[in-house]
């Protein structure tokens, strides 16, 4: 896919109804800047992955400081809401159901739990074509298959441009594999995605 | 392990409630309220590892082969757990229930969905170190007699074993872990008297009843394969399996916050998920 039509496809994309956000390592960074770069109007759900340790500090407490918008770490079956940011806990798989957010303790898959593949496949099923999965940092191949789900059912991925991250590694396998992929630096990535959630909704396509 | 992105999602929807109501109604399994995400994906796991690719067949196949029912039963059933999960839950067990289970003479524990027993085990060494051991007795449930079965056998991965000591240590523990197990070759076999206050049963939790009053109950990571209904329901029965000012715990996320039984209860540690029933 040439960047023409790369720009063309994301140009007629409508509004979406759901962020999700894979990273591991260096992504508490990549996160607040991320977070700091929406504005406090930013009215749709963004669910996070990012690997931790079971006993890492409060990821929730310190993401908080950078924006205005709630940060709440996930309990089971929260109902989604916009403008909230939904962080993974430490050793849960979360899977996103249409409007809620359900945790299992299933085995880690591919080594991780939470596992950034099952958030995003589980998103492409639930929100189809009105998912947006944005990969940040990180140094391993998590979240290439979830994000090959989130195309094939219409979603799209914006990637953090592995030069700009402190690990390459996961940047740059999703944006070997997804050629619709949105490769942007990643002081640009907030004001894509703040841009994508101010545009109106096109009659019929959503659910 | 996931149905090809072609896969036509309402037919999926309806094929996996055909096989719910079939698997309940030939064997009596009750997976029809399962939450349905995660029931999806171990549904697919099955029926990918059987060689399959619609829904419907592993329903024909689950339907007149038993030993196909066994092997989704225990795809569908066992929830993974480690000793000494979210170690802080024992620190505050220790420290705010422990006290109230010796005005006690006698205590009675239910650990509902024990899965194949690690944490059953982690509560008995507690009790253990509390000098609770033989005042209690602990009733340690799954829908699943294979998964009893491992429970009651108690051998855990040897691997496992600096993971959980570095949980125990966390978890508050006073004595030397490696003294609760011997290292064999087929794994660490931990010390059977800690099981001799220990009744292993099947028990349904969708489909049973209470079978008796308890002091505490502990639930965790179990209802987040439940559908809120079944969620409430549960909720229900564990209500009613408490004496007054029973103490229920429940899962690090897990939350009473969704429940109509919230005003029920008063929080003991809200952060560790510990509750009591109020009188």
């Amino acid at each position: 896919m040439t960047t023409a039509e790369k720009d063309r496809k994301w140009k007629r994309a409508s509004r979406p109804s759901l962020f999700v956000v894979g990273t591991s390592a260096g992504g508490l960074h990549a996160l607040s800047i991320l977070l700091a770069g929406l504005p406090a109007s930013f009215d749709l759900p963004v669910v996070i992955v990012q690997h931790r340790a079971s006993d890492s500090h409060d990821l929730a407490a310190v993401l908080q400081d950078s924006t205005p918008l709630v940060v709440e770490e996930i309990e089971d079956k929260v109902i989604l809401e916009g403008g909230h940011i939904y962080l993974a806990p430490p050793d849960y798989h979360v899977l996103v159901a249409p409007g809620e957010l359900a945790l299992t303790t299933d085995e880690p898959v591919r080594f991780s739990r939470p596992s950034i593949d099952l958030l995003f496949e589980s998103a492409a099923d639930a929100y189809g074509a009105e998912v947006v999965g944005i990969v940040l940092t990180g140094a391993n191949h998590d979240g290439c298959k979830g994000s090959e789900r989130i195309t094939q059912l219409g979603g799209r991925i914006i990637v953090q441009d592995p030069t700009t991250a402190e690990s390459h590694t996961m940047p740059a396998a999703v944006a070997r594999s997804i050629a619709s992929a949105m490769v942007l630096p990643l002081d640009r990535i907030a004001g894509a995605v703040a841009e994508l959630a101010a545009r109106g909704t096109i009659k019929g396509t959503r659910a | 392990m996931e149905a090809p992105p072609s896969y036509p999602k309402e037919l999926e929807r309806i094929e996996i409630q055909l096989l719910t109501e079939g698997v309940y109604q030939h064997y009596g399994f009750d997976f029809r309220s399962y939450a349905y995400t995660s029931l999806r994906r171990r549904v697919w796991k099955r029926l990918v590892e059987e060689g399959l690719s619609t829904v419907s067949g592993l329903q024909n196949l689950v339907l007149h082969e038993q030993d196909a029912m066994e092997r989704l039963l225990l795809d569908l059933s066992i929830n993974v757990s480690t000793m000494f999960r979210d170690p802080q839950m024992y620190v505050s067990f220790r420290e705010q229930v422990v006290p109230l289970l010796r005005t006690y003479p006698f205590i009675r524990i239910w650990h509902a969905g024990c899965s194949t027993g690690e944490e059953v085990y982690s509560l008995a060494i507690l009790l253990e170190e509390e000098g609770l051991g033989d005042r209690v007795r602990i009733y340690a449930t799954d829908i699943n007699e294979a998964v009893l079965e491992k429970s009651r056998a108690g051998i855990f991965p040897i691997q496992k074993m600096q993971e959980y000591t570095q949980n125990y240590l966390h978890a508050g523990g006073t004595n030397s872990f490696s003294e609760y197990y011997t290292a064999n070759y087929d794994g660490a076999r931990f010390n059977p008297s800690l099981m001799r206050n220990v009744v292993f049963s099947q028990h349904n939790l969708v489909t049973d009843r209470s079978f008796a009053e308890f002091n505490v109950i502990l639930c965790r990571n179990v209802m987040i394969y439940f559908d809120r209904k079944l969620q409430e329901h549960v909720h229900g029965l564990f209500y009613e399996s408490l004496v007054r000012t029973g103490i229920l715990v429940l899962g690090h996320k897990e939350s009473l916050r969704t429940s109509r039984y919230e005003y029920l209860y008063e929080p003991v540690d809200a952060k560790q998920k510990i509750y009591r029933r109020l009188s």
